[in-house]
Parts: C-alpha cells; sequence; structure tokens
C-alpha cells in the first residue's frame, strides 16, 4: 500500500492537492478550509448558465399540515425503505436490510435497523414478559421489564452486524446489487440497558461456570450460547435503542447486546439465561453460524464481526454527474475496538490516501469516514479498508479468499448466504458515464 | 415449614446473597426455584444434560414423520413444498464453501437434532410433540442419515453416545474469547 503515491494519467500533471491516484484529495480539505480546500474547490470546473432568479415556492406561501403524533419521513423519501426477503412471511427466516447508500452518518433510524427473524416478529406484552436468570446460581431470579428500568442503566454506541451479512461478497463474480443488498444486514444504534454482569452477580452466579445459555421467547425459542467472559465484559440486557424502548423486530421488550459479536448471538425477546458448563451447540450455533472453510474443516464460535468498511456515496445504484468534485464517504467498523485509520483508493488499489474520520470514533460502532475527491471524468475503481485499534486491518479480497475462499459459480443473488463473515473492501467501479458497477479490485 | 416461613428463608436468602455478591445493587429480581423454570428449561446438551425420559426408533418415528412433518419436509424426508432441502444427503464438505449442510454431513451432535426439534418443530406448531415422539422423529432422521439402524433405541443414554460423521471437522475460531 502506497499512502501518498502521486499518479497522473496520460500524461496530465496531478494537481498539488492529489494524495493518491485519480484524484483523491487531501483530507485537511474537509477539516476548515486553508489552502487545500481553496485549492481543491477552485480545482472544480464550474459549468452551466448562472441560477434562475428565486422566488417563494406554493409550500412558502401556505399553512403546513398538521403535526403528527409520531414523525415520518418525506413523502419525497419514500425510496428510503429497507428491502425485504419474505414479504409475505412464509415458513421461513425474513431479512429486512438497511438502505446504506441512502443515509449518511452514523446512527440508524430505528426504523430501517435491519432484522432478521426465523419465524416472524412475536407480539410480546411486555407486562407478562420475564426473564430468568438460573442454572449454575445460588439463586434462580427472575426480572421484568418494570424492575430492569429500575436499574442503574448504560447507553453506548454499538453497531449489530448478521454473521451472513455480505455473504454475496463469497460469489466468484461479483453480485451487482447496492450497499444495501451487499451490506444490509449491519446497522448502528444507541443501546441502553443494564450489564448483564449485575444481574448474573445477583443471582449468585458459579465464576467456574464458562458458558450462558440465552433464549427468546419466540416461536423457535432461539437459542445462543455465550461465554460467561464476554457476560463481564461489556454485555447489556438492553431495553432502550436510539432512545425508544426497542423496535418489535429488534427484541422488544428485551435483548441481549453483545458489542461487536456476531448479530445472532444478540438474543432477542430475551426470556432466559442459564449459568452452564458446557455449550449448548444450538441449532444455529453448530449449524447454521458455523462456516465451511476450503478443505472441508468448518469455523465454530465465529464470535467476532471482524474489521470491515465500505463505501456509500458514491456506490452502485447511484451515477456521478459529470466531472468534478465528490465527497466520498462510507461507514467502517471492528468488533475488536476502535476504528483506527481508513485509506481509500481510487486506482482499485494501486495507491491510498488516508480518509478524515468522524468524531467521535467509539469502539465496536459505526464510524463515517469521508475523502474528497476531484473524478476527471475516466474510468476509476474506488475502495476502502479499514484498521482498528487492536492491530487488524481489513484483507484484501484476494487475501481473504486465499483463507476463506469463494463460490465456484457466481451467486444467482445478494439473498444468498453461500458462507459468512465476509470483511474484505468493496469495490465500486465508475464508467466514464458515471455509471457505477460492483468489481472486484 | 409454612408458607411463611418459606418466604422469610427465601428472603433470608436473598439478602445474604446480596451482601456477598452485590451489595451495591438493586436485587430486584424475584426468587424462583430451579423447579418452576423446568417449562422453559428445554436445551438438550452434547453430555445429555436436559433430555427427558422418554425412547423411539426410526420405525416409529416413521410414521410421527409422515403426520407431523411431511407435509413441510416431503415424504420421507426428500424435501418437500415449504422445505426444498432434503433432511439427509448432501455432498462432502471439501466440494466447496457452499455445500448444502445436511445433519449427515455436518451436523456435530446428535443432540442438536433432538433440542432443534424439541424447541421449534413442528414450526406451526412449536413444543407440541411428546417426549417419545421427539426421539423417534430423532432417531428416524438419524436413520435417513445412515447414522443408526432403523431398530436403535434412541433415548437419554443412547443419543449423546451417538457419533455424528463430521463431528471432529470443527476449529474453534475464537478459543481465547472462551
Amino acid at each position: 500500500m502506497s499512502q501518498g503515491k502521486r499518479r497522473s494519467r496520460g500524461g496530465i500533471p496531478s494537481s498539488a492537492d492529489d494524495v493518491a491516484g485519480n484524484g483523491l484529495l487531501n483530507r485537511r480539505a474537509l477539516l476548515g478550509g486553508g489552502l487545500a480546500f481553496a485549492s481543491a474547490a477552485s480545482a472544480a470546473t464550474v459549468t452551466g448558465a448562472a441560477a434562475e432568479p428565486l422566488k417563494d415556492a406554493p409550500w412558502s406561501l401556505e399553512t403546513g399540515a398538521v403535526t403528527p403524533v409520531l414523525q415520518t419521513p418525506s413523502r419525497f423519501e419514500k425510496n428510503v425503505v429497507r428491502t425485504l426477503s419474505n414479504p409475505n412471511n412464509e415458513m421461513r427466516t425474513s431479512h429486512a436490510r438497511t438502505p446504506h447508500h441512502l443515509l449518511d452518518g452514523t446512527v440508524t433510524p430505528n426504523s430501517l435497523h435491519f432484522t432478521i427473524n426465523h419465524s416472524g416478529i412475536p407480539d410480546i406484552d411486555p407486562a407478562q414478559h420475564k426473564l430468568v436468570i438460573h442454572g449454575m446460581v445460588k439463586q434462580p431470579l427472575v426480572f421484568t421489564l418494570d424492575t430492569l428500568s429500575r436499574y442503574p442503566l448504560v447507553t453506548r454506541m454499538a453497531f449489530l452486524e448478521c454473521g451472513g451479512n455480505s455473504g454475496a461478497m463469497f460469489s466468484n463474480e461479483p453480485v451487482q446489487a447496492t450497499a444495501q443488498g451487499l451490506h444490509g444486514l449491519v446497522s448502528n444504534a444507541e443501546w441502553t440497558g443494564v450489564p448483564l454482569s449485575i444481574l448474573l452477580d445477583e443471582a449468585g452466579v458459579d465464576r467456574s461456570a464458562k458458558w450462558l445459555i440465552a433464549e427468546g421467547a419466540d416461536s423457535l425459542a432461539l437459542h445462543r450460547s455465550v461465554p460467561v467472559k464476554k457476560a463481564y465484559e461489556d454485555a447489556l440486557v438492553a431495553i432502550y435503542q436510539n432512545g425508544e424502548r426497542l423496535m418489535p423486530g429488534n427484541g422488544y421488550p428485551m435483548r441481549l447486546l453483545l458489542p461487536g459479536y456476531q448479530g445472532n448471538m444478540n438474543v432477542k425477546f430475551l426470556r432466559r439465561i442459564k449459568v452452564v458448563n458446557e455449550p449448548a451447540m444450538s441449532y444455529y450455533e453448530a449449524r447454521t453460524y458455523s462456516q465451511i472453510l476450503p478443505g472441508g474443516k468448518a469455523y465454530r464460535f465465529h464470535f467476532l464481526q471482524e474489521v470491515k468498511s465500505f463505501i456509500t456515496n458514491p456506490s452502485f445504484g447511484q451515477a456521478l454527474k459529470g466531472p468534478g468534485y465528490y465527497g466520498i464517504s462510507g461507514i467502517a467498523y471492528s468488533g475488536n475496538g476502535r476504528i483506527a485509520k481508513v485509506m481509500v483508493s481510487a486506482d482499485g488499489g494501486t495507491s491510498w490516501a488516508e480518509a478524515a474520520l468522524q468524531e467521535p470514533v467509539l469502539p465496536k460502532a459505526f464510524t463515517r469516514f469521508r475523502m474528497p475527491w476531484r473524478w476527471d471524468g475516466q474510468p476509476v475503481v474506488l475502495q476502502s479498508r479499514a484498521s482498528d485499534d487492536a492491530g487488524n486491518t481489513q484483507p484484501t479480497r484476494a487475501e481473504f479468499v486465499a483463507v476463506r475462499g469463494q463460490t465456484k459459480k457466481p451467486v444467482a443473488s445478494a439473498n444468498a448466504f453461500p458462507n459468512q463473515h465476509y470483511n474484505g473492501p468493496t469495490s465500486w467501479g465508475v464508467a466514464s458515464d458515471g455509471s457505477i458497477k460492483h468489481v472486484y479490485a | 415449614m409454612s408458607m411463611r416461613n418459606v418466604l422469610i428463608a427465601t428472603a433470608a436468602a436473598v439478602l445474604a446473597l446480596g451482601a456477598a455478591y452485590a451489595a451495591e445493587t438493586p436485587n430486584l429480581g424475584q426468587p424462583i426455584a430451579e423447579a418452576d423454570v423446568a417449562a422453559w428449561d428445554i436445551a438438550a446438551l452434547p453430555s445429555g444434560v436436559g433430555l427427558p425420559v422418554g425412547s423411539g426408533n426410526a420405525v416409529e418415528g416413521a410414521k410421527v414423520y409422515a403426520a407431523k412433518c411431511a407435509a413441510c419436509h416431503g415424504d420421507e424426508g426428500k424435501g418437500g413444498p415449504i422445505v426444498r432441502a432434503p433432511l439427509f444427503g448432501g455432498p462432502p464438505l471439501t466440494e466447496g464453501i457452499d455445500v448444502r449442510k445436511t445433519i449427515g454431513n455436518f451436523w456435530g451432535h446428535a443432540t442438536t437434532l433432538f433440542d432443534f426439534t424439541r424447541r421449534a418443530m413442528p414450526f406451526n406448531q412449536p413444543r407440541t410433540l411428546t417426549a417419545d415422539e421427539i426421539y423417534a422423529t430423532t432417531a428416524y432422521l438419524l436413520y435417513l442419515n445412515k447414522i443408526i439402524g432403523e431398530n436403535d433405541v434412541i433415548d437419554a443414554k443412547t443419543l449423546p453416545q451417538v457419533k455424528m460423521p463430521n463431528r471432529d471437522n470443527f476449529i474453534i475460531r475464537f478459543p481465547d474469547k472462551i
């Protein structure tokens, strides 16, 4: 990776502000002006006639609409919705993907947070819901939403990512889909809840026990084994999501939150925690979320969602409207901690420049990265690679495939899950007409 | 012991626990006897912990399967209108990272099969099968996968001893996190 390496195309000298090939600009251009920004701005070509004279629009000349009790987005934003894999609630899993290519910032609105429900969404009366902690404890205890709400609560940002997110990236040919289609099974929210360690201590957990079985109140009674170690690190029983009670599809009225760990382990509709001394080998951990490796062995207990990033803007489904200045931005996150650095390339990984990271950079949460860019109208390949503060860097796709493999035939749909835990890069190929394709680079 | 004395004793135990384990925390949990958790305590672990009394074999299981499972999974586990993938077979895992995972080619523990059937099946009528029906269905699916014989009896003692073909092919990805 050659940071700051300049490249010119066709003998045209690169600008003094270029920090990597194909027009990536110094990120200081984003940090409040100075020469770099002035220069970058002036370098963009202003085209076309002057703007029309301004006048009042109809909506500025009449009283507006009634104020609703619950706000919904503007009618002009109707395309900003989740995509559904099972809209008719047939007897199979339902996935709803977050539209990353239509969002910015770091917080996923609750209405757009991804959900996966394996047997529909249970209609739980919070007044009757119970959470029991039992097994290898001195005294089994039952908690209600009311009693948990009286505990000293903790608030933190955390991303949640399905272990199968980005599954289509295992295809041997790039699947043409948006960032929503490819990576829509990750979202980021502010979660508020009770540290699980407090509840375990109150029950008097036998500290020789290594495992918890966490189980939901859904019709499958979905259960996962969780190391006691994680419970004492940072696990929460979450009861608020972005300031309001959990969305039904996200586990109302309470869910387990294991920051940085595979989504399915963050058991929703949490009703039972049993302290045990062996893992349950549940269907979802022993079968669904165990990954076949090249050669025929398989990973088990792939707890961590490892360091990852992808560009959301520009990306597939959008089109550039001619040469000039564009802000590249995307999402980076790591289950190991904070994002330390995101590198961006516009020439398919030949040269790289460091992106600006939007503060605050929080552990196990989305970090928004931004990179100023002046497109010269020629074909380019945009790509990002993130590093975390634990010293991990996203592998290149070639490095990833060398260890984890890829399919022998192209994957037919972004909804397919040929394998799991892809954390290589995503590349967007911009053609000279401004159209964008998903490519491998 | 009278009910009142039980309550006093329980309260005293909880107070003692609070002092020993969580002097500064709210202690708002309501004590419950382990026996009263039984209806929810349905996880069957690889060691056999959690398996109920009962038994069944594949011959009996074929009847339960035809009545309760075939509508979705098809006759004799061959795949049906709702779940198209057969419940047995599957290519060797060496054929690709995306091969279909089955009981025979992938599952490491027979207890997983009992557990998932017990908690989640039939999909639209979960937790309606008797222990004998679950043992018999488990035996039938193990038989279809050529792991046990048609008349082998599956119960709390024999189920954990079933050696699944793929049992030893797993790598714990993050052992330091356990």
